[in-house]
């Protein structure tokens, strides 16, 4: 063993050793950083799941509806077919009779679909469906054509998108705010905790000083403290946002609502992105913590 | 082995504690530093320790030049000097032998030579029985010589003692005074800041005093107080 190795395994077991006679002001360590991580980890969810409503709801709905006059001719409808063709953005335009719409809906309603039956004209519209790359060129799109003889109105779901994107950002923006006060105030009470077994220990510290302890031979065991605290705080976190995800997941599964389910992140997926970032959250938490009380505490 | 030219410290308050110091110490020298309270003793000490930086001139230890040395080796430059003080400064919930052996596990020693090295060490301060005893076991005396077997036990070159005697009977400092006079017998140098005249007298070695921050004496074989 090298003297750089037995001079770490040392200032590790001090770590544990200082942990251990501090564990009273060290589970409120551990407890903050556990809430603070599992807040995160609800954030994470929603976040997660709120992006996937996204990105499906934008596939969905990146087309826009054009219904036709009842009394078009065919040259207004090859006008117009021309007209959105060569509009930006546009990646197909598809005419849809107004028999067509009538068919497609009877599909649609399955065993519903009979009391389409008894009507006596069809009261669908001839439109134009139009496939855009993205929802971004709709208004652009309908602003031009909206005044074409022959075009009854323009549909488009723009709104419901802009609601979703807008609440995802709210439910972001707020979800930082809250994990950032929560991961400030876990420093502060960690490096409380650290001060604590600092100023227990000041006069060992002193001593050491004057034997010739280097300052990362003093320091290096706070911070392994500290360190630890938020380790097992990740550890705790983990578990807890796993496994009560899971049962959640599990329940609404369970319970059919898979249109819901769709959108939620995979336990197993979202275990693996919060192991890494707790820890590292956790850990960094912890160093930091001790690093704050160790600044104003050691200064040789 | 410790040099001072021109040296000044001014505390930042701006307490002139020491004036244009100068001295040379020599390998295997012992020295007593006296003079009145106040007159600058600790201060010098401090400078040697690096606990306090001149404000001017220069400071040797070792050969090396110590006047501005970065943080990062302060702790290296105090692994050559072994330190003792007044209030004896030992950890009360470790025992004797663990006193004496954290000094050795802070700088990388091997187990085997901390278990070789400490009871040796014990024994020279004689103090090889009170090994498993906690500070709070101990009289007077022997918390010093722990405290001096703690500072020798890194086989430091210099040994300097702020005092040492300061807290203790006149029989049981006349004991560590023995014991610091083997130390330098044994080769280390040292040096010793103290009040008490009476040791000063007998032991009949160099003698440097300092009044108000200045050196008003340095005479081989000296006394505490000047002839008048
Ligand atoms: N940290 C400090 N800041 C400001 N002034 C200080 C500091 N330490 C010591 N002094 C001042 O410097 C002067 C010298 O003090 P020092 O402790 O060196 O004296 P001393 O010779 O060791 O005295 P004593 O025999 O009482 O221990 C005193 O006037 C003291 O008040
Ligand atoms: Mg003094």
């Amino acid at each position: 063993m090298s003297m750089k190795f037995r001079v770490l395994k040392n200032i590790i077991k001090q770590g544990f050793q200082g942990m251990w006679r501090n564990k009273g002001m060290g589970l409120a360590s551990i407890t903050s950083i556990t809430a603070v991580l599992v807040i995160l980890g609800l954030v994470f969810i929603i976040i997660l799941s709120l992006n996937n409503l996204v990105v499906d709801t934008k596939d969905k709905f990146d087309e826009i509806q054009v219904f036709l006059e009842d009394d078009i001719n065919d040259e207004q409808i090859s006008t117009i077919q021309n007209r959105l063709e060569n509009q930006n953005g546009v990646s197909s335009v598809t005419f849809q009779s107004k028999n067509e719409a009538l068919e497609k809906m009877k599909n649609d309603w399955g065993e519903e679909g009979y009391l389409l039956e008894g009507l006596e004209t069809n009261p669908l519209p001839d439109t134009f469906i139009v496939k855009l790359k993205d929802i971004e060129y709709a208004d652009e799109i309908a602003e031009d054509i909206k005044d074409l003889d022959g075009i009854d109105e323009v549909q488009y779901n723009q709104d419901i998108i802009e609601k979703l994107v807008l609440v995802a950002n709210y439910v972001k923006t707020g979800g930082m705010i809250i994990v950032s006060i929560l991961i400030f105030v876990s420093i502060f009470i960690i490096s409380n905790t650290i001060k604590l077994t600092v100023t227990a220990r000041k006069r060992e510290i002193n001593i050491m000083k004057y034997v010739g302890a280097t300052n990362g031979y003093i320091r290096g065991p706070f911070i392994i403290e500290g360190v630890l605290f938020g380790l097992i705080g990740a550890m705790l976190s983990i578990a807890a946002v796993y496994y009560g995800y899971e049962y959640f997941f599990n329940t609404v599964s369970d319970r059919l609502y898979v249109l819901f389910t769709i959108y939620l992140v995979p336990p197993t997926i979202l275990l693996k992105d919060i192991m890494t970032i707790f820890i590292a959250i956790g850990a960094g938490i912890g160093a930091l913590g001790s690093l704050v009380s160790l600044r104003k505490f050691l200064n040789v | 082995m410790i040099k001072f030219i021109n040296v000044d410290k001014e505390y930042a308050n701006g307490v002139k504690a020491l004036s244009n110091i100068n001295l040379s110490i020599g390998k295997g020298d012992f020295v007593f530093l006296v003079g009145p309270s106040g007159a600058g003793k600790s201060t010098l000490i401090k400078l040697i320790l690096k606990e306090e930086n001149p404000s001017s001139g220069r400071i040797y230890l070792n050969n090396m030049d110590i006047t501005n040395v970065k943080n990062r080796r302060i702790p290296y430059i105090r692994r050559n000097v072994g330190v003792v003080f007044q209030d004896f400064r030992l950890l009360p919930n470790k025992t004797v032998y663990e006193n004496v052996a954290f000094a050795m596990e802070i700088v990388g020693s091997h187990p085997k030579e901390i278990r070789r090295s400490v009871p040796t060490v014990l024994g020279m301060v004689n103090l090889s029985k009170k090994a498993d005893c906690y500070p709070d076991q101990l009289s007077g005396g022997e918390h010093q010589r722990v405290a001096i077997a703690r500072a020798i036990v890194n086989n430091p070159p210099v040994l300097i003692a702020d005092e040492p005697t300061g807290n203790l009977d006149p029989d049981t400092a006349w004991e560590i005074m023995k014991l610091l006079r083997d130390i330098n017998r044994r080769g280390t140098t040292v040096l010793m800041a103290t009040h008490a005249k009476d040791i000063v007298d007998a032991m009949q070695k160099r003698v440097i005093e300092i009044e108000k921050g200045v050196i008003v004496r340095d005479e081989e074989k000296g006394v505490y107080e000047h002839e008048i």
